[in-house]
């Protein structure tokens, strides 16, 4: 077992020399972001994750909740962590100032939220579903919602969560089938039953407030006739004091693969007479709200799988450093040697590295283009941001979650056998890591998400304006003159070339061939996420590589592992987008064709 | 009343010490960097004082090259009201630092200096006992409990010594070193973070305070401790003692 240590020295490379914290900060609404608060943030932050939430991260696998009578039994030390980071500040770093938070840019909340989720992603669903709440009541909240629910959310004094899952309405939540009943006085009542709600029930907190779909009487059918309502466990009254408790009960909680400590409810609404809410924004409206809200969502659960890498990263290296079996392949040495001498343990470990280094560069990047859509005072770059956003979100959760399922994996097949049995604790973060390409959208939603309103609705413009942008990479690294980054820029360009190939075969087929473009969807999302993860770590090879031929570093080893890093990533892992390409282009065709009779043949 | 929290920057505890190859000493560039533990300590119980109304005004203080500005930011997050640089690229040495915090002590009298009872890099647990020895103050080392009366002008402190505990009350002004004991420090807040910086941090020079802070003992070699040869199972006590009478010649 090893304890998650925050990688603060990559975590500055990536937000100071890739992604521009320097120029974040000069942003109207970001000046406290300098690099100098930002990096004691990082590192207390950082102590908070090791000392307190990742010691836990075991106990909370092992004793998992326990659900009593309708309440919620969080493991041991869960409800203390809880209060002792609320009391730090931690649930108020991204919140908006009015409310009591301290307003930092998207580039470092999100920094932050990768240490929470490293150190123990069970224990940080809480204050990220609270963050949506908050952004929910933010975006279409009446001032007097605000006032009421905000500071207290801000403060984590109360907690939120998301209710829009149903039995029948998951992927497909036009099938929601809640209701609410006006009752005369503004507000209403719900009746209905939701599942799969995170943090749904617990008694870490004073209240729970709950954003829940419902449908009005009258409401047109599907999409179009879903609201969104603000329902708290203890309703409030007028001066802000908890009141009675609400109509919204915990009857079950779910046995999961993994996130244990997280409690996954089902929520009962109106079983006693119904559970009053209030309207949020306009009626009908709720999942278009969701759906702005869901960028953010997403954007978190992509950071899921960066972090849940770093974690199988560190215990995997850890392991590898101290496991001593076998020789040392081409030594004459008759000494046994720990197993990182092993070429396919290096490969392994370069594999996971890579990878997470790639991701949290891609991630970092895309938050600090929030920021800049959000405070840039120059609309066209607002613009511009905006859409590379939009653009990144799916393939950010997407491709981030999938890698994380075999990240975390590669952790096992470092530790052998011994990652097989419970014990060393390295199985914890694969099952943890399983939920990531399922929740918020599968992947396959993802990729709809992306071959569609990303890149089929402004014809491939927006995608191919990226790589054309990537193009500037390649030209730049082989100005250098410099071998080892000549390589890179072959691999980068093959890649985009790829990259290009698939967007082009989503546009020319969206419309006139919907199946097959959707066949490729998924496909084509990983290509995308290879490539850009390349670009980002061919940014960062540059990065170095001027580093370390000015000699102007006193840290030569870091820029030299970074570049190297880089090499690795190019050798290994861009090469499998141009297949995937060919799979984009030509795979389709047999997907689509097959018989539904011919899966069920040969049984 | 004032307290005066010297802190120290030393590699952080997490970090694997490495000796320099030509053996001139530890291993610094680009490891990473934290506030003395001990010292933590020190700033933790000056806060406590502080919030329970006993002191009035906490100043953290340190010596050394720039860096230690984000040892005196630390100190300032969690709770400081200012902080004061003494600024020298030279290598202190614990007498030179005890002249430079008697010359702070003389420009802003606070009426208790609480310090950790040594650094975890050179281990030397000299400063403190230096410090009251220049200022011919009282001193009471290794506390592991703090109480002050400020009607009597008094401090009891607890210190942990061989054998069991010590009571020792001291008039003040006076010195105090800190234990592991004497409390846990809290974690810095976010919002005392972004208070830190723009809390007061002045930065003096050794030589504005009248202090020749040239190092009086020369370091001639630094190597790492001799690799743990591994142990031996022994079958009975009997054999265990005649190991221990015969080998290891302790008893």
């Amino acid at each position: 077992m090893s304890e998650y240590r925050a990688p603060l020295r990559d975590m500055r490379f990536v937000m100071e020399e890739l992604c521009g914290l320097e120029q974040i900060s000069q942003l109207p609404g970001c000046e406290d972001a300098t690099p100098d608060v930002v990096q004691a943030i990082l590192e207390e932050g950082g102590k908070f994750a090791t000392e307190v939430l990742s010691p836990l991260n075991r106990v909370g696998d092992q004793e998992g909740c326990r659900w009593e009578d309708g309440r919620v039994i969080t493991p041991n030390g869960w409800k203390e962590a809880y209060q002792q980071f609320r009391e730090a500040g931690w649930t108020a770093v991204a919140c908006d100032p009015e409310y009591g938070g301290q307003g930092l840019p998207k580039l470092v909340s999100t920094a932050v939220m990768e240490l929470w989720k490293s150190a123990n992603m069970a224990f940080s669903l809480c204050p990220m579903l609270t963050q949506g709440a908050i952004e929910a009541l933010m975006l279409c909240g009446t001032d007097r919602q605000k006032q009421r629910y905000l500071p207290k959310m801000v403060s984590g004094e109360w907690t939120g969560t998301m209710n829009l899952t149903e039995p029948q309405a998951g992927s497909d939540l036009s099938a929601v089938r809640t209701r609410a009943e006006p009752i005369g006085d503004g507000r209403y009542k719900l009746f209905g039953q939701k599942i799969f709600i995170t943090y749904g029930e617990h008694e870490m907190s004073d209240n729970i407030v709950h954003l829940v779909l419902a449908r009005l009487p009258d409401a047109p059918e599907g999409v179009k006739g879903i609201s969104l309502f603000v329902v708290p466990k203890y309703l409030v009254n007028e001066d802000g004091s908890l009141g009675a408790r609400n109509d919204v009960r915990c009857v079950s909680i779910e046995h999961k693969l993994g996130i244990h400590a997280s409690p996954t409810c089902v929520l009962a609404f109106g079983d006693q007479g119904g559970a009053i809410g209030e309207l949020v924004g306009e009626p009908n409206k709720g999942l278009q709200y969701m759906f702005i809200m869901m960028n953010e969502a997403r954007f978190a659960v992509g950071m899921e799988g960066l972090a849940l890498a770093e974690r199988a990263y560190q215990q995997a290296l850890a392991y590898a450093q101290e496991r001593i079996q076998g020789y040392e392949v081409g030594e004459k040495s008759s000494e046994r040697v720990p197993i990182l001498k092993h070429p396919d343990v290096r490969r392994m470990l370069l594999r996971i590295k890579a990878h997470t280094e790639a991701m949290r560069a891609m991630n970092y990047h895309v938050a600090a283009a929030f920021d800049l859509a959000r405070h840039h005072p120059d609309e066209k770059v607002r613009q511009r941001s905006q859409a590379y956003v939009e653009l990144m979100i799916p393939v950010v959760k997407g491709w981030c979650t999938e890698r994380a399922v075999e990240m975390t994996s590669l952790n096992i097949q470092v530790h052998g056998g011994m990652g097989f049995v419970e014990e060393t604790g390295a199985a914890q973060h694969f099952r943890d890591a399983r939920i990531t390409p399922i929740y918020e959208g599968t992947t396959a939603i993802q990729a709809n998400d992306l071959i569609g309103r990303k890149i089929a609705r402004n014809g491939g413009m927006v995608a191919q304006g990226l790589a054309q942008e990537m193009e500037k990479t390649v030209v730049e690294l082989r100005a250098t003159g410099d071998a080892a980054l000549g390589r890179i820029a072959t691999r980068l360009e093959a890649g985009i070339a790829a990259l290009r190939k698939g967007v082009e075969f989503i546009v020319a087929n969206y419309q006139s061939n919907p199946k097959s473009a959707h066949a490729s969807s998924v496909p084509l999302l990983e290509l995308f996420g290879i490539v850009c993860g390349g670009w980002h770590m061919a940014r960062a090879a540059l990065v170095a590589h001027q580093r370390l031929s000015q000699g102007d570093t006193a840290d030569p080893r870091f820029y030299q592992g970074k570049r190297d890093t880089a090499r690795f990533y190019a050798d290994h892992i861009l090469p499998h987008a141009t297949a995937l390409a060919e799979t984009v282009v030509d795979g389709a065709e047999v997907t689509v064709a097959f018989t539904d009779e011919a899966f069920a043949l040969g049984m | 009343m004032k307290i005066l929290v010297p802190v120290k920057r030393v590699v952080d505890y997490n970090v694997k010490i490495r000796v320099k190859p030509d053996g001139s000493g530890v291993d610094t560039a680009n490891v990473k960097m934290s506030m003395n533990p001990f010292d933590e300590i020190a700033v933790e119980e000056a806060v406590r004082l502080k919030e329970k109304g006993v002191a009035s005004e906490v100043v953290a203080v340190s010596a050394g090259v720039a860096a230690c500005q984000e040892t005196l930011r630390t100190a300032l997050a969690l709770g400081a009201d200012r902080a004061i640089l003494v600024n020298t690229e030279v290598e202190l040495q614990p007498l030179a630092v005890a002249k430079l915090l008697a010359a702070l002590v003389a420009k802003e009298s606070p009426q208790l200096v609480i310090m950790g009872k040594q650094a975890i890099d050179d281990d030397a647990n000299q400063t403190g006992q230096m410090l009251a020895a220049l200022l011919n103050w009282p001193q009471a080392t290794f506390a592991s409990k703090v109480e002050v009366d400020t009607g009597a002008q008094t401090v009891t402190v607890t210190r942990e010594i061989d054998g069991g505990l010590e009571t020792l009350k001291m008039a003040l002004p006076a010195v105090i070193t800190t234990d592991l004991r004497l409390n846990e420090p809290r974690f810095a807040s976010l919002p005392n973070i972004m208070k830190a910086k723009k809390k007061p941090l002045d930065t003096v020079t050794p030589e504005a305070l009248g202090v020749d802070v040239t190092p009086r003992i020369r370091t001639l070699k630094v190597e790492e401790p001799p690799k743990r040869q591994g142990g031996v199972k022994v079958a009975d006590v009997d054999e265990l003692i005649a190991k221990l009478k015969n080998e290891a010649k302790v008893i």
